[in-house]
């Protein structure tokens, strides 16, 4: 199994027929997300943490935040990392053992959408240059699966991020050392949001959920940044594009990601 | 978090612990059956600061083939820690703790299950742990009955876990995170409370032969209340709250 899509070909012919007349199987319109609800700190011992539903896809995101070696060549950054995992309890078809490709390919979008927007200014976590930076692990696991799983897991990991505290380590006798009760937010500088769409026949559609998401012949996810500029982009599935409906890709993912974006906002000011 | 203090007291001369618990009192414990969709059954349990999700897949096909035995089902079980759920990020792979762990927790489940009726099938069991503190194992466990349950699954008895332990020369119920680093017992015990069966029992530290006897008597007492506590989210769930 390559991935945790399966459906029979009844549902796919009536998703498909539905959106001939303009509807989608679940009543959205087409460029509508499902309900987004966001609970955080759902892991009060990491540094930061989400909870994220979209519609009945679950994820969790937990962010530890530690002392790390810098890379070699760039010695005056802190590190950033994020990663994202299936847990086997969120789909009968989830097997355990090292990562599918489409596992790895999740983690690596989800990634490079925070990564690419300069999200966290990592120049600010340098606890001693070349020798000892701050890291930012930002571990997303899906708990229960229905399609989407890029969003899922970006707007749990930016809205973990988003209220993460970091705390303070000197450079002392040659090793970081925690300075104990000085903690702050990590240096924020915009707020990705991805937006993934699904691609059926002719028909572009927003956050497609689990039964869509079978339907599919192709996806893109884009994503953009508080200042509405696109920052990082995937496309796939066996389908292409046409240039067309890559610009339409463009503008939906930046207006419909706007609005993701106060829902985001309005998450990390709920939770101060 | 996980270090360890050396002039924290255990427990003071009014037999207060150091969370302000009695010495036979557990930790605050919910229970919650179901709530996963794509799972046959899911549990999840709050035990403490432990936080445990549990969901279980079967009886189905066994891949690969050659696991399958012809006479009955197999269990299989997997504990699991999220990167973020320790004090430092742990490396999501499994560690030999986990993956022993994973071993113990089925072998305590295992007699619960009536797994004969189900030849060449698997049950799957898989635990992920959310948020540890101290005791995963017996609250994984705890969790993974409900979870069995849930899941319709024909069951003898469902295991009840809880800790019992040695600190500051006295016996405990339920160690925590503190106790079990700085204390000088753990004994986690699984429990049949209606078949009067043992299930898991291992033990760090060391017990006189009447202490031995003690934390035994006191763990069995603890996972009777544990029992009750987990029969009540399986009423919870299919009979509305509290249904008796």
């Amino acid at each position: 199994m390559t991935s945790v899509s399966v459906i029979d070909e009844l549902k796919k012919s009536q998703i498909f027929e539905l959106l001939e007349q303009g509807k989608r199987v679940d009543g959205r319109a087409l460029d509508e997300p499902r309900e987004i609800k966001i609970e955080i700190n759902a892991i009060p011992k990491a540094n930061g943490s989400a909870r994220v539903y979209l519609g009945d896809t679950e994820v969790i995101c937990g962010v530890k935040i530690q002392p790390d070696r810098p890379f070699p060549d760039t010695g005056d950054r802190g590190l950033f990392i994020c990663t994202a995992e299936l847990l086997p309890l969120s789909h009968p078809t989830v097997e355990t053992g090292p990562p599918q490709p489409y596992v790895i390919e999740l983690a690596r979008v989800v990634d490079r959408g925070i990564r690419e927007s300069h999200m966290i200014d990592v120049s600010q976590l340098v606890i001693e240059k070349d020798k000892s930076v701050i890291g930012v692990f930002a571990d997303n696991v899906v708990v229960d699966f229905d399609g989407n799983l890029f969003d899922a897991c970006s707007y749990a990991a930016t809205a973990a991020l988003l209220t993460s505290k970091t705390p303070k380590w000197d450079w002392v006798d040659d090793k970081p050392t925690l300075v104990e009760g000085e903690e702050t937010a990590l240096p924020i500088s915009t707020i990705p949001v991805s937006v993934t769409m699904g691609k059926i026949g002719n028909h572009i559609i927003v956050d497609p959920n689990g039964d869509e998401w079978a339907s599919m012949d192709a996806r893109i996810t884009i994503t953009s940044d508080s200042d509405g500029n696109i920052c990082a982009l995937q496309k796939g599935g066996i389908d292409g594009f046409t240039q067309d409906e890559i610009n339409q890709c463009g503008e939906i993912s930046v207006r419909v990601g706007s609005k993701i974006r106060e829902i985001i906002k309005e998450a990390q000011k709920g939770s101060q | 978090m996980g270090g360890r203090d050396a002039t924290m007291v255990l427990l003071d001369e009014n037999g207060v612990r150091c969370d302000g618990r009695k010495i036979d009192e557990t930790r605050r414990i919910m229970i919650r059956a179901g709530g996963l969709k794509n799972a046959d059954g899911s549990a999840y349990i709050e035990f403490g600061d432990n936080k445990i999700l549990v969901g279980v897949f079967g009886p189905r096909d066994v891949h690969p083939k050659h696991m399958s035995n012809t006479d009955t089902g197999i269990l299989r079980v997997r504990y699991h820690m999220e990167p973020f759920s320790v004090g430092e990020r742990k490396n999501p792979a499994p560690s030999r703790r986990e993956i022993e762990i994973s071993k113990v927790i089925k072998e305590a489940l295992e007699p619960a299950v009536m797994l004969e009726k189900f030849p060449r099938t698997a049950v799957d069991v898989f635990i992920e742990v959310l948020q540890a503190d101290g005791g995963t194992r017996c609250a994984a466990l705890t969790a993974a009955s409900v979870a069995l349950a849930d899941a319709g699954i024909p069951m003898r008895d469902m295991v009840a876990a809880v800790a019992s332990g040695k600190v500051a020369d006295t016996i405990i119920l339920d160690v925590n995170n503190e106790e079990d680093q700085a204390g000088q017992a753990d004994m986690p015990i699984g429990y049949m409370p209606s078949l009067n069966k043992i299930t898991l029992l291992q033990l760090d530290g060391v017990l006189t032969p009447d202490e031995y006897k003690k934390c035994v008597d006191v763990g069995v007492k603890g996972c009777k209340i544990v029992y009750e506590l987990q029969k009540k989210a399986l009423k919870d769930k299919y009979f509305g709250n509290g249904g008796d």
